[in-house]
């Protein structure tokens, strides 16, 4: 889960990392008066879940409370990268003599959280890491340790000279890695880590994601889903547990498990076709879930045929037709719907649909085949 | 022969008593897997489906029946505990089916299990089976055939989709491996391809992976300078749209986005057989076997 800019500075902030004061607005009055509050020039920064704000026009300077106002409104409501903004950051302009880049992965290779930093820093650190890898510095943290305290100085050696911001490098090491620990992160960056001419060491945009998996047993992290910031339809799905990402095709798809449901997304263009979304119903499915699937998927109007693509081990082939039954019961899908089902109680399965006039293949390749020309004919 | 696990496997079931536990040990039992002992503290005393002795503890289990293995189907806040108290019981072989647990508390179980020479199959993976032989985990044994295949895939259901193509053409496998999606696991796929080319039983190694990460770019390389057997190979999510990513660090610590065309640039170089889809797993392994 993503957290936003205004999000990840309130942790950064409770764990005692330096930043310049700001607040968040939703509507331009509200960026006028947090403009006014902290005085001088401030920047006006798009909240949404994408990188490449300033690119898109989200990233604007105000020199005055009223230009604060007039940026916002044209910030707020618009749409960067298929996301609309609904928040808008408030931050003082800041003096800078240098940028940093700090970052804290779990590392997949190393099964660590690993710290990158590069004192070459600012929005195009992946360039710097593509061609001149050796300005990023990397180190692996034992998760049973911590970050040690020469660890930590040797992180601040390779960003500053002077030792004083050294050692306040190193104390923002300390605090982003507690923050990361924490709050179970999958990644926290400060970029840039900033100094001021009057030698300050500064933390000026911070990007936090947390591990799906803490989300449970963290309610406090739970609550700082932003709904409005993700596709309604993606929306609905996770709350009816479901695995679901709107793409742009028109063959719409059920599938369990995420594996087999990215190879059934491939195969729909294997045969010429393009995927409306991805769907996994997930393991033990019960009749509710492929209602809820088919709810969804019929709510986009590009979808012209849905195939069903069942693989029963943990789920039960006979739940999938049980709710497959019951949702075309529940309210008429318009567009045709191509079966398959294979594996745990298929010949039930098969039972229940035939007893509604509903037909099952059992060959991946020929159902695809079918529903990519069902589309084709709709279209 | 086989990888693993095989007619020596004992195995005790962590979270015996639960919805999940207990319906797949159901099955492993119904495949002929010795199940020896499970474990659910506070039910130590009971016996499961009247054959099955259940422990409060695994050290007790491992103490009292000699189990060699653990399958573990705990809730995800208590998985990492689950895997360590294996680890300290001294099973040798710990496969963890449980879906959602947090990284970070592998991220503090992996060393602890390394120190104590454990391996760990998983988290959030179908388990392993040997078909004939035995089953650990959640792999439907009907769609299994005993035979000379070896597969190993991140995967849970586009595995048994390539393995039912498998066994409806009369290839039968030496073992099947999930090793599980998750950020951090036990097992990777240079572990079982390593595994697969030093065992007798197995002539052709099928090796199914995803789009993220660089595990399976790792594996092509390892292919090409390790092992002679055959090696085919898919990759799903050909077509997945790029995410709307945040923050840079994940493509600067890899030095790779992760994408079908990488890995399938890599499965080439590395004279791996491509499957553009899963039904070519036939043809591929016809003309190399």
């Amino acid at each position: 889960m993503n957290l936003h800019e205004y999000q990840a500075r309130a942790l950064l902030k409770s764990a005692g990392i330096p930043m310049l004061d700001g607040d968040v607005a939703s509507t331009p009055s509200e960026a006028e008066s947090i403009a006014r509050r902290i005085g001088g020039k401030v920047v006006i920064k798009a909240q949404v879940h994408s990188g490449g704000r300033g690119k898109a026009g989200g990233v604007k300077l105000a020199r005055n409370p009223g230009e604060a106002a007039d940026h916002a409104s044209q910030i707020l409501g618009m749409t960067i990268k298929g996301l609309v903004v609904h928040r808008v950051l408030v931050v003082p302009a800041a003096d800078i003599a240098s940028e940093s880049y700090v970052g804290i992965i779990m590392d997949r290779a190393t099964q660590k959280p690993v710290f990158m930093v590069s004192s070459a820093g600012g929005i195009d650190i992946e360039e710097v890491a593509a061609k001149t890898p050796e300005k990023i510095v990397k180190m692996p943290v034992d998760p049973v340790y911590g970050l040690l305290p020469h660890q930590a100085l040797t992180l601040g050696f390779a960003l500053y000279q002077d030792f004083a911001q050294v050692r306040a490098a190193a104390r923002i090491m300390e605090q982003l890695y507690r923050v990361f620990t924490e709050n179970g992160a999958s990644l926290a960056e400060i970029n840039p880590l900033v100094t001021t001419p009057d030698q300050k060491v500064l933390a000026l945009d911070a990007k936090i994601s947390i591990d799906d998996n803490e989300l449970d047993r963290r309610p406090d992290l739970a609550l700082l889903r932003d709904e409005s910031a993700e596709e309604p339809s993606e929306v609905t799905a996770r709350r009816a547990n479901l695995s679901f990402i709107k793409l742009d095709g028109n063959v719409g798809c059920v599938v369990n498990g995420a594996g087999l449901a990215m190879a059934t997304m491939d195969l729909v263009k294997y045969y010429g076709g393009e995927p409306a979304n991805f769907l996994d119903i997930g393991g033990s499915s019960n009749p509710e879930k492929v209602i809820s699937a088919l709810k969804i998927i019929t709510s986009d109007p590009n979808v012209k045929a849905i195939l069903f693509n069942i693989f029963g081990g943990i789920t039960r082939t006979d739940d999938v037709a049980n709710g497959l039954v019951a949702a075309t019961q529940q309210f008429k899908v318009k567009v045709p719907i191509v079966i398959r089902l294979t594996g745990t109680n298929e010949a039930a399965a098969i039972k229940i649909l035939e007893a509604v006039g509903m037909r099952a293949l059992s060959d991946m390749d020929q159902a695809v085949e079918q529903v990519v020309r069902l589309a084709r004919d709709a279209a | 022969m086989s990888i693993f696990i095989g007619e020596d496997t004992r195995l005790i079931v962590q979270g015996i008593t639960g919805r999940e536990g207990s319906f797949h040990t159901r099955q492993m039992l119904d495949y002929g897997t010795q199940v020896v002992a499970g474990v659910t503290p506070g039910k130590g005393g009971q016996t499961f489906e009247s054959k099955v002795p259940v422990f409060n503890v695994v050290a007790e289990a491992v103490a009292k029946t000699r189990a060699n293995t653990s399958v573990i189907y705990v809730p995800p806040a208590m998985a990492a505990g689950a895997i360590m108290e294996a680890a300290d019981a001294g099973i040798r072989l710990i496969v963890c089916i449980t879906e959602g647990v947090p990284v970070m508390d592998m991220s503090r179980t992996m060393p602890f299990v390394r120190a104590r020479g454990v391996r760990l199959i998983g988290p959030n993976c179908p388990g392993l089976i040997t078909p004939g032989a035995s089953k650990v985990g959640i792999i439907p044994g009907n769609i299994c055939a005993p035979g000379r295949v070896g597969l190993v895939s991140r995967s849970g259901t586009l595995t048994y989709e390539v393995v039912n193509h498998l066994t409806r053409s009369g290839i039968g496998q030496s073992t099947c491996v999930g090793i599980g999606g998750d950020p951090i696991i036990g097992t990777d796929f240079i572990d079982c391809l390593e595994a697969f080319q030093a065992d007798s039983g197995t002539d052709a190694i099928v090796m199914i992976g995803e789009i993220g990460g660089t595990d399976e770019q790792n594996a092509a390389a390892f292919v090409k300078k390790s092992v002679t057997k055959p090696v085919v190979g898919f990759i799903a999510g050909q077509t997945a749209p790029k995410g709307r990513r945040m923050g840079h660090a994940g493509a600067i610590i890899s030095g790779s986005s992760g994408t079908a065309e990488e890995k399938l640039a890599a499965f080439e170089a590395a004279g791996i057989g491509i499957m553009r889809r899963p039904a070519d797993v036939i043809s591929l392994l016809q003309t190399r076997l």
